[in-house]
């Protein structure tokens, strides 16, 4: 019988707003402990909330860009727990009537085909405090600058099948909700963390196995390996007779394991009922139209009109439309090169490189677009080889100026002097005489393939900087002439 | 309906109340009782009448999304009973 995994995620968005959900405490990161949080994020006596516009116009749009039913009238309810750094002892959420229904994405899988997500909800709700257990040995520290921070929490269905669906639908919701303007989408600040609800079941089976939640995931990676490793060891207990707890696990991302963690005591037990200090929010059809005539050009949009406009591939399309700065990079070069496929390998290539290794934010990058479309100008005019434009690359990345100014200081313009060339090529045909031997008694068919030698003998002789075409015309001129000889 | 009680008990954990052992059997009586009204309103048909999330019929008014509450850390901390490093101070919770 063969295993098969049903996964569905809950995604926690920090919404982009300037101050929280309910309260005009600011919500900017990384201030000073509780110097962001005001008398309604304490829960002082006599203190209401008053709910914030912003916020609720980015959860419609966000419905709106998952083709999800709004929910013309919403409401808050009280999630009732307790614990330090929840000061009111409930969670103001939605549970009943939810700002976003049932929408939907698509995601693309390893294979080429398209898979539909179904979204059965995103509601808006309240963020909690942080406890921080280690500073103190005997007390816990509470930090509520966080408490009150507006959420949109994002409720798949359990349709994914696998890590890879799993990744690939979060990677997707990661890029709506980016492109909205609506996240900053930053997962190590916590902006974007994930839940992973697994289980396993026979394949064929209707009925889903036992699930677990592992919390809060901040990174696609270790989302990726989390579930991997949940599946794993769903399976192997199950194999070896065992059955699976529906329980809460925690992703020790040094140990790469998921490991459960002691579930609170009635933990199920939340007595939600509607918020009396909030009133239902309610929205009409002039609303919703009048925010869905702001909508940006989605990925999945972009991706289609890359492909047409463009000619890229599947792949590439897939990749350079994913992020609303990222297009905008590729794009602008595309247009100063006036090659879209060069500009894609470039931004995809070398300038992705340069990105991740200094992690480096595309907005901030030394190479800007236009810069990098001045080079592309000079390898699609002949002026540098493809090699020395990585080095030219280079000299931008470390600012020493625009793509003109480096290819002059350095003096890295390509040679074209058809004599100059000759005379490299004859040199080192002539420095090389065993090679020359061998290509000369080779068969016709094989002595393509013995020509690299010879470039590579050449391109190093000229520093990089003879045109490769010239060369390997010439290179080939002059062996068959001695072959034929 | 009526509750016993273990769902008094129950109730009270659930809301961390302490309450007194004497007391139970009355808060259980009373508790029952209100209970027994919900289920006398229950018995009116209410088919045609959509539920209030609220019993105020208006609804909720916006706020501009604008930061106007700054840093009143040193105040509002002056009625907590631990404080260190900027940080409310609670008896040790980690699980």
């Amino acid at each position: 019988m063969e295993w098969e995994a049903v996964i569905g995620l809950e995604i926690h968005a920090q919404l982009a707003t300037k101050s929280k959900i309910f309260s005009g405490a600011s919500t900017a990161f990384g201030a000073e402990p509780n110097t962001q949080a005001c008398a309604v994020d304490l829960a002082l006596p006599g203190t209401l909330p008053v709910f914030n516009a912003e916020a609720l116009r980015m959860a419609v749009l966000f419905g709106l860009a998952i083709d999800a039913e709004i929910g013309y009238t919403s409401v808050f309810d009280r999630k009732n727990y307790f614990y330090p750094d929840l000061p009111k002892g409930y969670q103001t959420s939605q549970l009943f009537h939810p700002i976003v229904g049932i929408g939907h994405v698509d995601i693309e899988l390893e294979d080429g085909t398209t898979k539909r997500v179904g979204v059965t909800r995103a509601h808006l709700e309240e963020d909690a405090g942080k406890s921080l257990h280690e500073e103190f040995p005997s007390m816990t520290g509470i930090d509520l600058n966080r408490a009150g921070t507006p959420l949109l929490e994002i409720v798949s269905e359990p349709d994914m099948r696998s890590a890879e669906e799993a990744v690939a639908y979060v990677k997707k919701i990661h890029s709506i909700v980016t492109n909205l303007g609506i996240c900053d989408g930053n997962m190590s600040e916590g902006s974007f963390r994930c839940d992973c609800n697994v289980s396993v079941r026979y394949k064929g089976e209707e009925k889903f196995g036992n699930r677990t939640e592992t919390k809060n995931i901040n990174s696609f990676r270790f989302i990726e390996k989390a579930i991997k490793g949940e599946i794993e060891r769903q399976i192997d207990l199950l194999e070896d007779g065992g059955t699976i707890t529906q329980e809460t696990r925690l992703y020790d991302a040094n140990k790469d394991e998921t490991r459960s963690m002691r579930s609170k005591e009635e933990a199920n037990d939340y007595r939600y009922f509607p918020c009396p200090d909030l009133l239902p929010i309610v929205i009409d059809d002039e609303y919703v139209e009048k925010l869905r005539s702001t909508l940006p050009e989605l990925p999945d949009a972009r991706k289609a009109r890359f492909i047409e406009q463009y000619q890229l591939s599947e792949y590439d399309a897939m990749v350079l439309s994913a992020y609303r700065d990222l297009s905008h990079y590729f794009e602008t070069t595309a247009n100063i090169a006036d090659d879209a496929k060069l500009a894609a390998n470039w931004v995809m290539g070398e300038l992705s490189k340069h990105l991740n290794q200094n992690d480096t934010d595309i907005t901030a990058s030394p190479v800007t677009a236009e810069m990098l479309g001045g080079l592309l100008l000079r390898i699609k005019d002949n002026t540098i080889t493809g090699k020395i434009a990585k080095q030219v690359f280079e000299a931008m990345w470390a600012g020493e100026g625009s793509a003109d100014e480096v290819i002059e200081a350095k003096g890295l313009k390509q040679v074209t002097d058809t004599g100059a060339i000759e005379a490299m090529v004859d040199e080192v045909i002539a420095a090389n005489q065993p090679q020359v031997d061998q290509y000369v008694s080779a068969e016709p068919d094989k002595r393509g393939k013995m020509i690299g030698f010879f470039m590579g003998k050449v391109m190093q002789a000229s520093q990089g900087k003879a045109n490769p075409g010239q060369v390997q015309g010439l290179l080939k001129q002059k062996l068959d002439a001695l072959a034929n000889s | 309906m009526s509750l016993d009680r273990t769902d008094v008990e129950k109730i009270a954990h659930l809301a961390r109340l302490n309450i007194a052992e004497q007391d139970i059997q009355e808060y259980a009586e009373n508790l029952s009782n209100i209970l027994d009204l919900v289920d006398q309103m229950q018995a009116i048909n209410t088919d045609d009448i959509a539920p209030m999330a609220h019993p105020m019929d208006a609804i909720q008014r916006l706020r501009i999304d604008e930061v106007s509450e700054g840093n009143q850390r040193d105040h509002l901390q002056t009625v907590a009973p631990a404080v260190e490093a900027g940080l409310f101070q609670v008896p040790k919770v980690i699980e």
